[in-house]
């Protein structure tokens, strides 16, 4: 019999609407959108994990997209790398990253880590706008295709597939991470450290992981989004974009796998929906952040799956 | 050998010395209470040991080896667990997942195999899953297995504390306080719990201010007071002893 609270079945709606999609999308501008909707949601996917799930906030996560996709844009045009290897370069260097600063940070109590992630992504837009030479200063840089065994990645219609398959197995990665001893060790450290720690839970090593791997998801997909839009500015890494991740992870539900799919989707559309009032983005993004943290804290899917009397 | 051999230990909180110069040593298998007024230091003796605070000074043993300064996750495996006089239930689970955690070092905690869902491992969680639910049964929560932790009432929360100390297969568990707040129905029940957990060759500390659970149950008593030792022994010697009644069964009986 088929379980219907089983976590899963909103997978296989999510697959359900992602294969049908492109075929009921009306041209290539809603093509475009529902690439960006994918990619956000597979970064806050992960950033729900590390905010969400273990209870940290990272305010300059766009910092770590910032290095993937200047890391796939500089080493394939400077060096001639194969953006392959461009790309896991970036991810490794994230990975260094995150657990260099994030180690010292966790062994102090408190939420240092916002107020250095913050900082950190001020320090990493200062060097891309600042290392012209290399990254072609404020303007930004061209990024040549992704390339694999011969075939190369190009439009809409390619990067859809690629990245929808991403996002399919990023959501049902997330939901097998979340149900798993890791998984329950990370909500346990957020629901009370002390007693995670007293059954064994190594709260640093787990805090560290679990922002390394966010870290490791935002880079790879500033390496996609470089070679999917052919293009890198700065603003990839800005304060703004962290923030917008942010709120994507807090509107759609902490700690909630499908809120973050449905917060990128909605914040992503946003900007398009709010395009006569160009430059008022920013401002509306924190007004909804207010307003959501004021009357539904938990975010849309959580509070839309208790209104409905079932858990998400 | 005792399991466990404490002395001279200390701690202070700036000016307050909440433990002060206290030796004594556990047994394997009985069961050891820890009695004393509010305030007299008995909560931090249990935080000292279990490694969440670090001694100021002194020495603590377990199995002969020395594990002061040592972090909880540490002494959890070498065989320690703990409840919370001041629940620390994570809300933000279930009820069979909070004690499915304490089963933590049992398992493979690897984040690679859970996210690709390897066969193994979910085998593994469903047989975990199973155990947990009979941990929650030998507690008496059987009607709790599909709630919320957060739906749960206080009597409820405390024992489901009992049954993730257990999912860990402790040696040594420290017990604050399992019995406060409950009625006077649940105190019997955590009674007969505790009594059959020490049957099952845990060894117990407990720390509780019910005197029939503490005379009932206790092995040997080790009575604080202003975060010293006032004295130790059987239940009966503790009971006539004349610097016990006076600081502490006096004000309370
Ligand atoms: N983290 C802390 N910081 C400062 N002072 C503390 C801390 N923990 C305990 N104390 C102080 O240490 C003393 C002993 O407290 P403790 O909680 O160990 O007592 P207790 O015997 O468990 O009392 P109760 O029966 O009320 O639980 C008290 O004076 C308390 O205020
Ligand atoms: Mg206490």
């Amino acid at each position: 019999m088929m379980n219907f609270r089983s976590p899963y079945l909103g997978l296989w709606l999510l697959v359900a609407v992602l294969a049908v999609l492109p075929f009921a999308l009306p041209n290539a501008f809603y093509m475009d959108l529902a690439i960006r909707m994918a990619i956000n949601a597979v970064i806050v996917l992960g950033l729900n994990l590390l905010i969400g799930f273990a209870g940290q906030i990272s305010l300059g996560h766009a910092g770590f997209l910032g290095i993937g996709a200047y890391s796939s844009a500089v080493l394939t045009t400077h060096f001639n790398w194969h953006p392959a290897f461009a790309m896991a370069a970036g991810a490794a260097a994230c990975a260094v990253l995150a657990a260099l600063v994030a180690r010292p940070i966790f062994k102090l109590k408190g939420h240092y880590l916002a107020m250095a992630t913050l900082g950190l992504g001020i320090i990493l837009t200062i060097v891309i706008t600042n290392e012209g030479a290399w990254t072609g200063g404020p303007d930004g840089m061209p990024v040549p295709p992704f390339a694999l065994f011969g075939f190369e990645l190009y439009g809409e219609k390619h990067w859809y597939w690629v990245v929808a398959a991403v996002l399919a197995i990023s959501v049902w990665a997330s939901l097998n991470l979340i149900d798993s001893p890791f998984g329950r060790a990370l909500r346990a450290l957020h629901g009370s450290e002390v007693a995670s720690q007293v059954v064994g839970v190594d709260v640093v090593r787990y805090k560290v992981a679990i922002f390394v791997l966010s870290a490791v998801f935002a880079s790879l997909m500033g390496s996609v989004t470089a070679h999917y839009v052919g293009f890198v500015t700065p603003g990839v890494a800005g304060f703004f974009h962290s923030i917008e991740l942010v709120t994507m992870v807090v509107i759609g539900g902490m700690a909630s796998v499908y809120g973050s799919v449905l917060g990128a989707v909605l914040l992503t559309a946003l900007p398009q929906a709010l395009a006569t009032f160009e430059g008022w983005e920013t401002v509306a993004f924190g007004t909804i952040l207010v307003f959501t943290m004021i009357f539904m804290p938990k975010g849309l899917v959580p509070t839309l799956a208790a209104k409905l009397g079932r858990k998400d | 050998m005792a399991l466990l051999e404490v002395n001279k230990l200390s701690k202070a909180f700036g000016g307050v010395k909440a433990v002060q110069n206290v030796s004594f040593s556990i047994d394997a298998g009985i069961v050891y209470s820890v009695i004393g007024p509010n305030g007299a230091g008995k909560t931090t003796l249990f935080n000292l040991i279990t490694g969440v605070y670090t001694p100021s000074e002194g020495e603590i043993r377990l199995d002969g080896k020395e594990i002061a300064g040592a972090g909880p996750h540490t002494l959890a495996r070498l065989g320690v667990a703990r409840t919370f006089q001041n629940l620390q239930v994570c809300m933000n689970m279930t009820a069979l997942e909070n004690v499915m955690v304490g089963a933590h070092l049992r398992l493979d905690r690897n984040l690679i195999k859970a996210a690709l869902r390897f066969p193994a491992l979910r085998r593994r969680d469903g047989e975990l899953r199973d155990e947990a639910a009979a941990l929650m049964h030998f507690v008496g929560l059987d009607k709790y297995v599909a709630a919320r932790a957060d739906a749960m009432p206080y009597g409820a929360l405390k024992r489901l504390e009992i049954a993730r100390a257990l999912a860990a297969k402790p040696r040594l568990l420290f017990l604050d306080e399992p019995a406060a707040g409950l009625n006077p129905k649940e105190t019997i029940e955590v009674d007969h719990l505790v009594r059959k957990v020490a049957d099952s060759g845990v060894t117990v500390v407990l720390v509780e201010h019910d005197m029939k659970m503490v005379m009932n149950l206790s092995d040997r008593i080790l009575v604080l007071d202003y975060g010293k030792k006032l004295t130790e022994g059987s239940a009966a010697e503790v009971r006539r002893n004349p610097d016990v009644i006076a600081a502490y069964l006096g004000a309370h009986a």
